[in-house]
């Protein structure tokens, strides 16, 4: 009795904000209410056959996969850069550690502003230095530019969280195993990539998960503030593309059929990265 | 192959000096070990050889050239550390075979020299293995294994045996031994229990708070220590010592025990005399009360207080007598030959006759 009163709470905010919104958009994904929720109506697979039927939602899925992958990579390869060469400083290590970390206090839709502002088309400080250089910056007609700044500001969120995962766990790599690499020959990056990366794996895994999971739902904000989707879809992820249909387009059939299909290929993606990935992970 | 020579070598971190100037001259395939009580600097001795420390002050010379500024993988050097190192990511031929590949060593001759080390060490069974599959007596000789494939001039030891149980460090302190002799190589070996020290050393380094207190052999710092530090700290039981006063030849120790020395001194003095040179004798100026028996069997160890005979200032007292004694000595005499006492100065300098 004990033991289930423990983990009681767990299960209720469980229960409460992940399986009951699940079931729910289960549910719904086989109907088809009016804009106003006084009827609906069942369709079965008909949402689902919709949606695959259509250009735009396939297109989503590419952005999705392109906007995940610049994202993952470009921010846990830059984390993993700040976070080596932090704990190489020795003199003021604790000013820099807190300036690398800060950006996490920053919410992402505060964090999308910043950079809005910076890269806005007609009064922003870059696009006007971009201008100088010859360069015409213009995110809300150049899809191009516009993945490419959600991306940025989306993996500069990010760069605290991973910084400080990445640290942590060079600092736990024995300085011993080092000082032996360093006996047996191998210099600075050698022994960074022969031994510290390696037994960085476990936190590099870790973090792979999380980033993913994280380009999928959370970079919301960011898009939502910087780009709105556009322009022509072009930065609209699934997760999005959920919102626009279902708060925006009110079309709450198809937004639970893709709030489905999101949540399959998350939970996909997860197993995959467990069974695969893992599999070249030393603990 | 290498000699190595340190030269009023000292280090500071900040302020702080850990090491006051050391002077040792090792000769080639000698088996130096440098022992001392936990924070006396003798790992940042060994690591100060290595690289992996920068000297403050002072020079390193390893085969008459001065490394001081050379990296760890420049001196030609192999360490083994205290908690063995191994990388846990790889193979126990891999752990091997790291440095050699570094170096570049052609595929043919790396899988040659790691097989040899392997059986060398009985490891060749483990070879694919990882350190995480291995118990502690294997990793200490994986870590033994990496240093060896390397040829290297010097070995570095910093006190391999600490993780092992009792039964396991003897075995392999005869095998490291065994394994300098054979190889032909330098080794400088750190450890804080002075009984590796004795049985493994051609010569002894015995640090203290940063201070070298002596370096000889095990039997010189046994028979002559220099100070009242490595008179306490060599020989199990450790040294009685007793204050008193000398005059002349002779010493009265507090308490009233008149004994002679043979060695001229005057003032203040510290008498050292070994548990195991006290011999019964009723006319003995030594007369103990026992509080405690220990029996070893070989020998019995009794502990007490020394009975003046004032019988004021009772001094703590151990004497090892060999065979088995079961009867508690009560005022009892004993007695120890003028050669087999020691007498340090205040200031804790052996006084010679």
């Amino acid at each position: 009795m004990l033991p289930l009163l423990l983990i009681l709470p767990q299960l209720l905010v469980s229960l409460l904000f992940f399986f009951w919104p699940a079931a729910q958009a289960i549910y719904q994904s086989a109907y088809i209410p009016d804009p106003f929720g006084l009827k609906t109506q069942f369709v079965g697979w008909e949402n689902f056959e919709f949606l695959f039927g259509d250009r735009y939602y396939l297109e989503s899925f590419k952005t999705t996969a392109i906007f995940s992958i610049l994202v993952t990579v470009l921010s846990m390869s830059i984390a993993l850069w700040l976070a080596v060469m932090a704990d190489r400083i020795i003199k003021g290590s604790g000013v820099y550690r807190t300036l690398l970390v800060w950006p996490y206090a920053v919410a992402p839709a505060v964090a999308g502003i910043l950079w809005l502002f910076m890269f806005s088309p007609g009064i922003g400080l870059i696009t006007w230095y971009l201008d100088q250089i010859g360069v015409d910056w213009n995110h809300s007609l150049n899809s191009g530019q516009a993945t490419g700044l959600v991306v940025v500001a989306s993996a500069w969120g990010r760069i605290s969280y991973n910084f400080l995962f990445f640290l942590a766990g060079l600092q736990a790599v024995p300085r011993s195993v080092i000082e032996a690499a360093a006996i047996d020959g191998a210099r600075y990056w050698r022994r960074f990539w022969t031994i510290v990366f390696p037994l960085l794996s476990p936190t590099t895994f870790f973090l792979l998960v999380v980033n993913v999971v994280y380009a999928f739902f959370e970079t919301f904000g960011v898009i939502h503030m910087i780009t709105a989707g556009g322009p022509q879809q072009a930065t609209t992820t699934l997760v999005y593309k959920v919102y626009a249909d279902g708060f925006v387009g009110q079309d709450l059939g198809s937004s639970a059929a893709q709030s489905v299909v999101l949540l399959l290929v998350v939970g996909l993606l997860t197993i995959i990265q467990f069974k695969f990935i893992e599999r070249r992970v030393h603990y | 192959m290498a000699t190595v020579s340190l030269k009023s070598l000292k280090k500071s971190y900040g302020r702080d000096e850990v090491l006051h100037g050391i002077d040792i001259d090792i000769a080639d395939r000698e088996f130096i070990v440098v022992v001392g009580p936990s924070g006396c600097g003798k790992s940042t001795l060994l690591r100060m050889i290595a690289g992996l420390e920068t000297v403050t002050s002072g020079d390193v010379l390893i085969n008459d050239e001065n490394v001081n500024q050379h990296e760890p993988m420049d001196r030609n050097i192999a360490m083994v550390f205290q908690n063995y190192a191994l990388y846990p990511h790889m193979t126990v031929y891999n752990n091997m075979a790291y440095s050699l590949k570094i170096a570049g060593t052609p595929k043919a001759e790396i899988k040659e020299r790691v097989e040899r080390a392997a059986q060398l060490l009985q490891l060749t069974e483990y070879l694919q293995r990882r350190p995480r599959q291995l118990s502690g007596g294997q990793r200490q000789r994986v870590a033994m294994g990496r240093a060896i494939v390397r040829k290297p001039a010097v070995f570095l030891f910093d006190e391999p045996l600490s993780n092992l149980d009792a039964k396991l460090r003897v075995q392999m302190r005869l095998e490291i031994r065994k394994l300098q002799r054979e190889l032909g190589v330098t080794a400088v070996y750190v450890t804080h229990d002075q009984v590796e020290a004795m049985t493994l050393g051609d010569r002894l380094v015995v640090l203290n708070d940063g201070y070298l207190e002596q370096f000889g052999s095990p039997i010189e710092l046994y028979q002559r220590p220099a100070t009242l530090f490595v008179a306490r700290f060599i020989g199990s039981p450790a040294m009685n010592i007793f204050d008193g006063m000398a005059d002349g030849t002779q010493v009265t120790l507090d308490g009233g025990v008149r004994i002679d020395t043979g060695i001229a001194a005057s003032g203040r003095v510290k008498v050292g005399v070994r548990p195991e040179h006290f011999v019964a004798d009723t006319n003995g100026a030594f007369k103990v009360n026992t509080s405690m028996l220990e029996q070893l069997g070989s020998n019995t160890l009794v502990h007490g207080t020394l009975a003046g005979a004032s019988g004021a200032g009772a001094a703590e007292i151990v004497v090892s007598l060999p065979g088995i004694h079961t009867e508690a000595m009560v005022g009892e005499g004993l007695s120890v030959a003028p050669s087999e006492l020691h007498l340090f100065d205040p200031d804790g300098k052996r006084i010679d006759g």
